[in-house]
């Protein structure tokens, strides 16, 4: 692959050690994302942790719809496609008959809190020892744009050209929230992926919460990235990013929601 | 094994189904068909298999499609609405060839229904409920006995063409008693290798499988569609099952299947005390119908009469099977109500006098 | 503590021009390019020799094209040279 061909030329590349590489549990594919889409990095992070956590002969993801519906082009893992929604229902089937594998749910913000908030709940409920990760950037990107249960109020998507108004489309789902109070989640966070601080302690949250599985600690692992959406916001991925900084994180802050208690 | 039990058919089915070696089931209560949830509660986890009540029927079908892509043993059941409910998955699971075992215990409808029993599904399980060009292989028991026989049928089946199976019971069939003889069944023996496309992790680092049924691409859809039909053509040529009774000097010839056979064995002894030459054809497999039996049968009978629980259903497969030769007659009662055997001898000699015979 | 060079390597044909690696370098060092790739994107470049293999932009890379290197604390010394191979060899370094 050609790299680049302008700008400095370093002389001792043989002095130097690599740091950070790709890792092969991506496939070579280059994404279908937007440019700047947080999917991708998150898709890179999950993959990373399977790959230093010697994984990979038994994890095994559900990918959902949405723009990650072909999640499975990108991370080179056993994949299951999900019906719309029903990706911890998938999950929990796999588990349930392969309960010594590494099962992970990668969800958006429709799939898991829309249509799917049944299967959520109840996955959640009964402390499936699985891994949920949820995407979360208020909005559908892959049918163009419309709102999501996530979408802030005010916000303006293809079926609120006017904005959110609470009235008439009602809140801001606190999904996340939801996951926390239930006695069968394990470990509840909110992360993001919108600066390299955010990223390292995302990836640290994805590496505890794949350990928890590993280690057959009951309950669900729910990691909630607060995401961009360039294109379906209608910005730049840097202004995307730093809207989550200045606006989302207010309503959708970061942080561990739940953490299991020390010892256990 | 060898002994007779008296049973119910929902818990023969189960029980079945255990002996078969079913690992996995996920299913939601709804009248008749809870027993068959239940006896899975009380016995599966114990006899080495995994319970679990989902939170509806879209979650049961769902969590089958995740555990069969693992390919172990699994199956659900539900009844006519609750079937509903799982059309999605079923269309999922038939593109993807996934195989798995389905049962629908028949209620009466259309919507919330009544609990009695009722063959109004047949479309629904025949022709396709879920959206898009797919077929299940459709069993149609019709006694306690079949209700168990047809699961081992059922579980390879599925696993010989990866497709999902369907047993279409109904409200009787599932609540009456009666004595049940479960044969030798070697599980191992039955068991097919899918290790070439399971998702159990990428283990010594092989090649990624994933399951989909998501093509994008319409050459590569009309490539899979194409693979569908061919599988459906072998399952027609090699897997069609009936049941003749005294189909061979047979004047007017009852098509019915499930409990709507079991009125007609009875009215067939009565109408044959009455010197009528009844005789009745019985599909054992609604898919793959047995068009062929039915055409050759057609040639040497004068009148057809298709008896159903439901509004007409199986007897379009049968006229045009059939064709326009000879006239193809339909009974049928809705609503759970069941045809009784005088009311099905009055329908015979209504059409022996319109054949003239 | 003296600051480490370092230096990055990016596909360009896969870059997609999303310029948050830019935006996240600590040292500046990063530019987009005025020439496009392949698909039609403006693409990173390391314009600058203040590069110190800090891995910001490769982490929040979305397309992961981004490889890392940093000078290594232990100087390298040259041991031996390979050459003129024609089958399979093995070497070890006591």
């Amino acid at each position: 692959m050609e790299t680049t061909r302008e700008g400095i030329v370093c002389n001792n590349l043989d002095q130097m050690d690599v740091v950070f590489d790709r890792t092969e549990v991506l496939h070579d594919t280059p994404t279908s994302y937007c440019p700047g889409c947080s999917h991708s990095v998150v898709h890179r992070l999950i993959m990373e942790v399977i790959d230093e956590l010697g994984i990979l002969g038994d994890a095994i993801g559900v990918a959902p719809v949405g723009c990650s519906v072909f999640a499975y082009h990108f991370m080179n893992v056993d994949m299951q496609q999900a019906a719309h929604g029903r990706a911890t229902a998938v999950a929990t089937g796999i588990k349930r008959v392969l309960p010594e594998k590494i099962v992970f749910s990668y969800q958006g913000d429709g799939d898991l809190a829309a249509i799917g908030t049944a299967e959520t709940i109840h996955t959640i409920n009964r402390g499936e020892n699985i891994v949920m990760i949820f995407i979360n950037n208020g909005i559908y990107g892959m049918t163009g744009g419309q709102m999501a249960p996530t979408t802030l109020e005010g916000d303006v998507t293809s079926t609120t050209p006017l904005g959110r108004d609470i009235y008439r489309q009602g809140h801001a789902i606190k999904i996340t929230e939801m996951a926390a109070l239930m006695d069968g989640s394990y470990y509840v966070t909110r992360q993001a992926v919108n600066s390299a601080k955010t990223v390292r302690k995302c990836k640290k949250a994805i590496k505890q919460a794949f350990q928890y599985q590993i280690d057959g600690k009951g309950g669900t692992s729910y990691i909630e990235v607060v995401s961009n959406c360039p294109s379906g916001w209608k910005m730049t991925p840097i202004e995307a990013n730093k809207k989550i900084d200045d606006q989302v994180l207010d309503y959708y802050p970061l942080g561990d929601l739940k953490t299991p208690p020390k010892g256990a | 094994m060898g002994k007779k039990l008296l049973m119910k058919g929902n818990e023969a089915l189960a029980e079945a189904a255990i002996r078969a070696g079913v690992n996995g089931y996920f299913g939601y209560p709804i009248t008749p068909q809870s027993e068959l949830l239940e006896y899975m509660a009380t016995n599966l986890d114990a006899r080495g298999g995994v319970f679990l009540q989902a939170e509806s029927e879209v979650a049961a079908i769902n969590m089958v499609y995740g555990a069969s892509g693992t390919g172990k043993r699994v199956m659900t059941s539900t009844s006519s609405p609750g079937f509903s409910l799982m059309q999605e998955g079923v269309s999922y699971m038939a593109c993807a060839e996934l195989p798995c075992l389905l049962v629908n215990v028949v209620r009466g409808g259309p919507g919330l229904g009544t609990i009695q029993p009722s063959q109004g599904d047949y479309f629904q399980a025949v022709k396709g409920g879920g959206h898009g060009d797919y077929k299940l292989i459709v069993l149609a028991p019709n006694s306690v006995q079949e209700m168990a026989d047809l699961v081992y049928l059922g579980f390879d089946l599925a696993d010989k063409y990866r497709i999902p199976t369907l047993i279409l019971s109904d409200g009787a069939l599932g609540q009456m008693m009666e004595s049940v003889e479960f044969p030798e069944y070697n599980v191992e023996e039955h068991l097919v290798d899918h290790s070439s496309w399971t998702t159990v992790g990428r283990e010594n680092g092989r090649e990624q499988h994933y399951i989909t049924s998501l093509h994008l691409l319409s050459e590569k859809m009309e490539e899979i569609n194409v693979h569908l039909q061919d599988k459906y053509k072998k399952i027609q040529e090699n897997e069609t099952r009936f049941e003749s009774i005294q189909t061979e000097d047979a004047d007017i010839l009852i098509v019915a299947f499930g409990l709507s056979s079991r009125s007609s064995q009875k009215a067939l002894e009565l109408a044959r005390e009455q010197g009528l030459k009844v005789g009745i054809l019985r599909p054992i497999t609604l898919f793959p119908f047995p068009s062929d039996e039915l055409k050759r049968l057609a040639n040497n009978v004068k009148g057809i009469l298709v008896v159903e629980m439901n509004a007409g259903q199986m007897v379009e497969d049968v006229r045009l099977a059939v064709g326009s030769n000879i006239p193809v007659e339909f009974y049928g009662r809705m609503g759970g109500m069941i045809p009784q055997p005088d009311e099905i001898v009055e329908k015979i000699i209504n059409l022996s006098k319109q054949v003239k015979i | 503590m003296a600051k480490l060079h370092g230096h990055i390597k990016i596909e360009i044909e896969n870059c997609k021009g999303c310029e948050i690696c830019v935006n996240e370098c600590p040292q500046d060092s990063l530019k987009m390019s005025k020439n496009i790739n392949k698909k039609g994107y403006h693409y990173a470049v390391l314009e600058d020799d203040t590069c110190t293999g800090c891995t910001n932009c490769a982490l929040v890379c979305p397309e992961a094209i981004i490889t890392v290197y940093r000078e290594s604390k232990t100087a390298k010394e040259k041991i031996a040279t390979i050459s003129d191979v024609k089958d399979n060899i093995s070497i070890s370094v006591n």
